[in-house]
C-alpha cells in the first residue's frame, strides 16, 4: 500500500446503527439528489464516487485522493441536510480497502438488508451504479467493483438460494396459493372483512396476478371503499356464504366474535366445485373459518399460526444460509481487492464509530 | 448395432434410468432441483432402450411383446415416451424423478429375471398385423397408466404436505396440487380411450375366431378396462376426487401390473423359442 494512491472508501449511515427518525433526517430525494450531485462534481480530491440511497441506507461508495476529501464530502452532506457532523460521526460507517468491496457484496446480496435476504436491495443497487454511470461520476475503479459486485451476488443468491422462502405472512400466503393453484391468472379471491392483514394479502395476491378480488365486509360502505381501492367488486357480507363455492382463495380477516364460514357452507359450496381445490386463510383473532372444514377433500385452511410458523422457518432457512454467504463474499471480495489493490489501495480508514446503544442514539 | 445385443442396449438403458433416479435423489437431498440433468439422462436411457428393443424387434419380425419381459419393457418403454414428451409441457418438476424409478425398477427388474426372457411364445399375433397393432395399444395404455400412478403419487404427497402444513424440504419441488389433478385426468382420459381402441381392434379378430380367445385373459382385460373407465366417470362426476382418486389409481394400476405375468402365461400353448439377439 502506497500512502499517494487513491483510497476506495465507503461513508454513510445505515439501518445498523441509524435509528428511522435519523434515516428520514438523512435520505435524499430525486429532487435533493440532483443538487447534491452538482456540489459534488466539483469537490476536489474525490475522483469517483456513486451514491445508495434507499429507505435503510445513504451511502457513498468512492476513490478519493485523500482523508481530507472524504472529510470535505462529509462536510458537504451533513451541511446540505443540515445534519449535525459531530451527530453523523456516531452513526456513520466508513471503512476503506476491502471491506468497502465485502460491505458492498453484502448489501447486493441482501445480507446487511433489514429484511435478511430480501431482492430488491439488488436492483436499488443496480439503480445506483446506472445513475453515477449517466452522471459520469463512476471511474474504471468503481466501474469494475460494482460490475464485479454484481456477478457476486449473483452467485451467492444462486448458490445458498438466501433469498428462498418468503418471509411476510401475506406473501407466505400467496405462495401457498401457487403451491395449490399453481397459476393464480385465473383465480378468484375473495376478501372477507377489512382487517389490515386482510387488505395485506389482498394486495400481495393483486400483486401477483390474482385472476379477479371481491371484497365483502360487514358495512357494505367499507366493502365498497376497498373495492374501489383495489378495482375489486364488492359483496354483501350475508351473501358470502351462499356464493362461496365461486371462489378459489377466501381470505378472511373480520373482527367478529364468532366463526363466520361454517361447516355447512363449506359442504354447500364444495358440492358446487367437488374436484377444485378451496383455499381458506384465516388472518382472524378469534378465528372466521370453523376448523372442521379442513377435513374436506380439496379444502385447505391456514391460519395465522401457520402461516406464522411457516414465516419463522423461511426466516430461520435464511439465516441458516448466512454462514456459507459470507464465505463465498469473502473469498469473492478477496479476488477482487487484488484486481484493483494497484489503483487503489492508499490510504487506511479512520476510525469507525461503534454501533450505538439505543440510550446513546440521538 | 455397435455389436451389443439387444438386452446389452437394455441394460445400458436399465443404467441410465438407474443414473436419473440415484441423480433425483442426491439433489432432493440437497434441496436442489435437477429436472433438466434427469430429463437429459432418461432421454438417454431411452435412446438405448430403443436400440435394444429395435433388435429384438428385428429378431422376432414384429412387436416385441412375446414374454413378461418383452411386455415390462414395453411399459416402461411406453412410460417413458410420454414423459419425454408431457413432461416438459406441463413442467412436472419431480415426474422425471418418479419416472425414472418406475422405468428402472421395471427394466433392470425384467433383465434381472432371466426365467422371464428365457423363452418366448412366437407366432403370437398369428401373422396378423391388426392383433399386433392391438397388443400394442394395449401395453401402451399400461404405459399411460403407469404414468398416471406416479402422478397420483405426486398428488398423494403434495395432498399430505399441504394438508399436515409440511411444505419444506423435498416437498418444495412437488408440482401445484391443481396442475397434478388436471394431468392426471388427461393421462386417465387418454389411457382409458387407447384400451378402450385396443379391445375394439382386438374385438374384431375375437369374434371371427373365437377359439383363439384365452378367457382367462380377456375377462382379465375387460375388467381393468372396466374398472378405469368407471374411475374416468366417478372422476368427471365428481364422486371419485382428491386423494381417494390418486389411490384408487395407484391400486388399479398395481393390480393391472401384477395381472400382466399370469395373463401372459395362460395365453393359450404355442411354440417358443430361446431368445437373445443380435443386429
Amino acid at each position: 500500500m502506497s500512502a499517494s494512491s487513491p483510497t476506495l472508501f465507503l461513508l454513510g449511515a445505515s439501518h445498523r446503527t441509524t435509528p428511522l427518525e435519523l434515516r428520514e433526517k438523512l435520505a435524499l430525494t430525486d429532487e435533493k439528489m440532483a443538487a447534491f450531485h452538482g456540489r459534488l462534481s466539483g469537490l476536489p480530491g474525490l475522483r469517483e464516487y456513486a451514491v445508495l440511497n434507499t429507505c435503510n441506507r445513504v451511502e457513498f461508495y468512492g476513490v478519493a485522493e485523500s482523508h481530507e476529501a472524504i472529510e470535505r464530502l462529509q462536510d458537504e452532506f451533513c451541511g446540505f441536510q443540515g445534519f449535525a457532523p459531530e451527530d453523523f460521526a456516531r452513526i456513520r460507517k466508513h471503512v476503506a480497502g476491502p471491506d468497502v468491496i465485502r460491505h458492498l457484496l453484502e448489501v447486493s446480496s441482501g445480507l446487511d438488508s433489514q429484511i435478511l435476504g430480501e431482492n430488491e436491495i439488488f436492483g436499488q443497487v443496480k439503480d445506483a451504479y446506472a445513475s453515477a454511470q449517466q452522471l459520469g461520476t463512476v471511474g474504471p475503479i468503481l466501474n469494475r467493483v460494482f460490475q464485479k459486485a454484481f456477478q457476486a451476488a449473483k452467485h451467492v443468491r444462486t448458490e445458498t438460494a438466501i433469498t428462498e422462502g418468503q418471509i411476510s405472512v401475506a406473501n407466505v400466503a400467496v405462495d401457498l396459493a401457487l403451491t395449490i393453484f399453481g397459476d393464480l391468472s385465473s383465480a378468484r379471491v375473495l376478501l372477507v372483512g377489512a382487517g389490515d392483514i386482510g387488505e395485506k394479502t389482498a394486495k400481495a395476491f393483486q400483486s401477483r396476478g390474482a385472476g379477479s378480488l371481491t371484497v365483502a365486509s360487514r358495512t357494505l360502505g367499507r366493502a365498497m371503499e376497498l373495492a374501489t381501492t383495489f378495482g375489486a367488486t364488492a359483496l354483501p357480507f350475508e351473501h358470502v356464504a351462499v356464493h362461496l363455492g365461486q371462489y378459489d382463495i377466501v381470505v378472511c380477516s373480520t373482527a367478529a366474535p364468532h366463526a363466520v364460514i361454517r361447516h355447512d357452507d363449506v359442504v354447500a359450496g364444495m358440492r358446487k366445485r367437488p374436484a377444485l381445490p378451496l383455499f381458506f386463510i384465516d388472518l382472524a383473532l378469534p378465528r372466521d373459518v370453523e376448523p372442521t372444514v379442513a377435513e374436506f377433500a380439496n379444502v385447505f385452511l391456514y391460519n395465522l399460526d401457520d402461516l406464522a410458523k411457516i414465516t419463522e422457518e423461511n426466516r430461520a432457512a435464511r439465516a441458516a444460509k448466512v454462514d456459507h454467504a459470507r464465505l463465498i463474499i469473502s473469498g469473492k471480495a478477496e479476488q477482487l481487492w487484488r484486481q484493483v489493490e494497484p489503483q487503489c489501495g492508499g490510504l487506511h480508514p479512520a476510525p469507525i464509530a461503534p454501533p450505538l446503544k439505543p440510550s446513546e442514539q440521538v | 448395432m455397435f455389436g451389443l445385443t439387444d438386452r446389452s442396449w437394455l441394460w445400458i438403458a436399465a443404467t441410465f434410468y438407474l443414473a436419473a433416479f440415484v441423480l433425483g435423489t442426491a439433489a432432493l437431498r440437497r434441496e436442489r432441483s435437477s429436472t433438466g440433468a434427469v430429463y437429459l439422462i432418461i432421454a438417454i436411457g431411452f435412446l438405448c432402450q430403443n436400440a435394444g428393443l429395435y433388435i429384438r424387434g428385428l429378431a422376432v419380425g414384429g412387436c416385441p411383446l412375446g414374454n413378461t419381459f418383452e411386455i415390462f419393457q414395453f411399459t416402461a418403454w411406453s412410460a417413458m415416451v410420454l414423459y419425454l414428451v408431457i413432461g416438459p409441457a406441463f413442467r412436472l418438476s419431480l415426474l422425471g424423478y418418479f419416472t425414472s424409478m418406475l422405468a428402472a425398477t421395471l427394466t433392470a427388474g425384467s433383465l434381472a429375471i432371466p426365467a422371464w426372457d428365457a423363452t418366448r411364445r412366437v407366432g403370437i399375433f398369428g401373422g396378423n398385423a391388426w392383433i399386433e397393432f392391438h397388443a400394442a395399444l394395449a401395453l401402451f395404455s399400461y404405459g399411460v397408466f403407469a404414468l398416471l400412478a406416479l402422478t397420483s403419487i405426486m398428488f398423494l404427497l403434495r395432498n399430505h404436505s399441504l394438508k399436515h402444513k409440511n411444505l419444506s424440504g423435498s416437498f418444495a419441488f412437488l408440482p401445484a396440487i391443481r396442475d397434478l389433478d388436471l394431468i392426471g385426468l388427461r393421462l386417465l382420459g387418454a389411457g382409458v380411450v387407447l384400451m378402450t381402441a385396443a379391445l375394439a381392434v382386438g374385438s374384431v379378430w375375437w369374434l371371427r375366431h373365437p377359439e383363439t380367445v384365452n378367457l382367462s385373459k380377456l375377462l382379465t382385460t375387460v375388467a381393468i378396462w372396466a374398472a378405469y373407465g368407471v374411475v374416468l366417470s366417478l372422476r368427471i362426476t365428481g364422486r371419485l376426487i382428491a386423494q381417494r382418486l390418486s389411490w384408487a389409481c395407484v391400486v388399479l394400476f398395481v393390480l393391472a401390473l401384477l395381472s400382466l405375468g399370469p395373463v401372459n402365461s395362460s395365453r393359450n400353448p404355442l411354440p417358443t423359442a430361446g431368445l437373445e439377439a443380435t443386429p
